[in-house]
């Protein structure tokens, strides 16, 4: 029978969560790396036990972590992050040139078609690659360096590199964003990027329609159609149907359309979830109703999803990369929260349940389906 | 000649290396900061990047040295440790300052 592993990153360390593929009962494991914030945890598709992590603290830096056995055992591994050649500067928050600086990782991507092959987003912005199962690191530094690098200004969280969406169809085309940069593409394995921003509007940036400077906050891609993009920028919700060379807005009957998390559904590329936040001050669900909206149109018609989600007096925020959808026929949708309960849906998102309520703050959720 | 010396870790640190409070290194030559540190992260290559950023050697601003009641985080890495340090009577402790949860 099939069954999920849960990966959770949390601000003082991380839970492994399985379940058959009932959905019902959950085992809980952890916390591993007890005390330190795992920012994000995710499985090799090529080795589904080959897990890395991403394990830090203010006070003791940047640790990578890898499991070869599904999460029962760590080992850690290289956690060097040298900026290729002179780093140079970006703007900082006064506007005056900051040198680059290596503050920790966001987010771990293993490659679709090598185990040993991982890349990682990192603060200050850069994409980074792992041929050796995270023992060493090298940068494309084609990103940092094709022209707007300098330019680029951290958001409220630190200038981050927290999306990396990899092309099944195309082993050469990749897709990252950056807060508050924006989103960039590679079409030649991450040698040259361009900025892929055109039809974003950011009202809190001098140009609204500038080239870059945009706060997108994250990308969701059906990797059956790996050329249509959705995205939850800081505010709107966005849409491309041509790899990111234009985009549309499609935030349409949302109550509000500032949030974190988009993922989609793992059969149905036009469906489409987001968790509305009231503002970019009141990091919360309006009302305080948790509801997640689900699109079945590709955006623009959405519906409030709030079977089994609190609703009343529930203050909690869903961070970017707090949202993960398992590919089991009757697709399961899960969400973390900044208030520790993580939320499962095993169908489509009619109906919801906590599976935790009290882990510490939730950074982090993907899911592993296992066969 | 080698110097058997004590160094008491934080608990984050002693559960990365899967090691007891304290730990015992070996030092050849003065025994200083930066020859401890290296003794230590020989010893447990895990702890590297965690104590010190690993390109300047610089310490992390959290980390704090302390030693028979002395903050010696502030000394140059190449300033001979106490008497006492060397000798392994008294372990150097190595301490995340206070701040924050």
């Amino acid at each position: 029978m099939s069954q999920v592993r849960l990966l959770v990153g949390t601000r003082k360390g991380a839970f492994i969560l399985n379940a058959d593929g009932a959905r019902k009962q959950w085992s809980v494991s952890g916390p591993h790396f007890a005390g330190w914030e795992i920012y994000h945890l995710k499985g090799s598709p090529v080795d589904p036990n080959r897990i890395y992590a991403s394990q830090s603290s203010g006070w003791f830096g940047q640790v990578v972590q890898r499991s070869d056995d599904g999460g029962l055992t760590w080992n850690a591994v290289g956690n060097q992050f040298l900026y290729d050649g002179d780093a140079g500067t970006h703007q900082w928050y006064d506007g005056n040139p900051h040198p680059w600086e290596f503050k920790r990782v966001w987010h771990l991507e293993p490659s679709l078609t090598c185990a040993e092959t991982v890349y990682a987003g990192i603060e200050d912005a850069a994409l980074f690659r792992s041929t050796d199962a995270g023992a060493s690191w090298q940068e494309f530094s084609g990103l940092r360096k094709h022209g707007t690098g300098p330019s680029w200004q951290p958001g409220a969280g630190g200038m981050c590199l927290h999306t990396i969406l990899l092309d099944p169809t195309n082993p050469e085309r990749i897709y990252i964003a950056i807060s508050a940069a924006g989103a960039f593409r590679t079409d030649d394995g991450g040698k040259s990027w361009k900025p892929i921003n055109r039809g974003l509007h950011s009202q809190y940036i001098p140009d609204p329609n500038a080239e870059v400077g945009h706060c997108v906050h994250h990308i969701s891609m059906h990797p059956s159609r790996p050329g249509t993009l959705f995205m939850q920028k800081h505010w709107d919700v966005m849409r491309s149907d041509d790899a990111g060379d234009s985009w549309q807005e499609i935030s349409g009957n949302l109550p509000t359309d500032f949030g974190f998390a988009i993922d989609v559904h793992a059969h149905e590329p036009e469906t489409v979830y987001v968790v509305p936040i009231k503002s970019d001050s009141e990091h919360f669900p309006l009302e305080g109703k948790l509801r997640v909206y689900r699109s079945r149109s590709g955006g623009n018609e959405w519906e409030p999803l709030t079977a089994g989600l609190p609703q009343s007096n529930c203050y909690v925020n869903v961070l970017r990369d707090a949202m993960a959808v398992d590919s089991l026929d009757s697709c399961g949708v899960y969400f973390g929260t900044t208030g520790g309960q993580v939320y499962a849906s095993a169908d489509s998102g009619d109906t919801w349940e906590a599976i935790v309520h009290d882990l510490p703050s939730v950074l982090s959720v993907e899911v592993q389906t296992l066969a | 000649m080698s110097a058997s010396i004590q160094v008491e870790l934080p608990a984050n640190l002693c559960l990365l290396a899967s090691v007891r409070h304290r730990v015992q290194v070996s030092v050849e030559g003065p025994v200083t900061q930066r020859a401890v540190l290296d003794a230590l992260e020989s010893a447990y290559p895990m702890l590297q990047g965690t104590l010190r950023d690993q390109t300047t050697k610089l310490r992390r601003p959290f980390i704090r040295f302390f030693a028979c009641e002395q903050d010696l985080s502030h000394l140059s890495p190449d300033a001979a440790l106490p008497e006492e340090v060397a000798r392994g009577s008294q372990p150097l402790l190595v301490i995340g300052a206070i701040a924050g949860g």
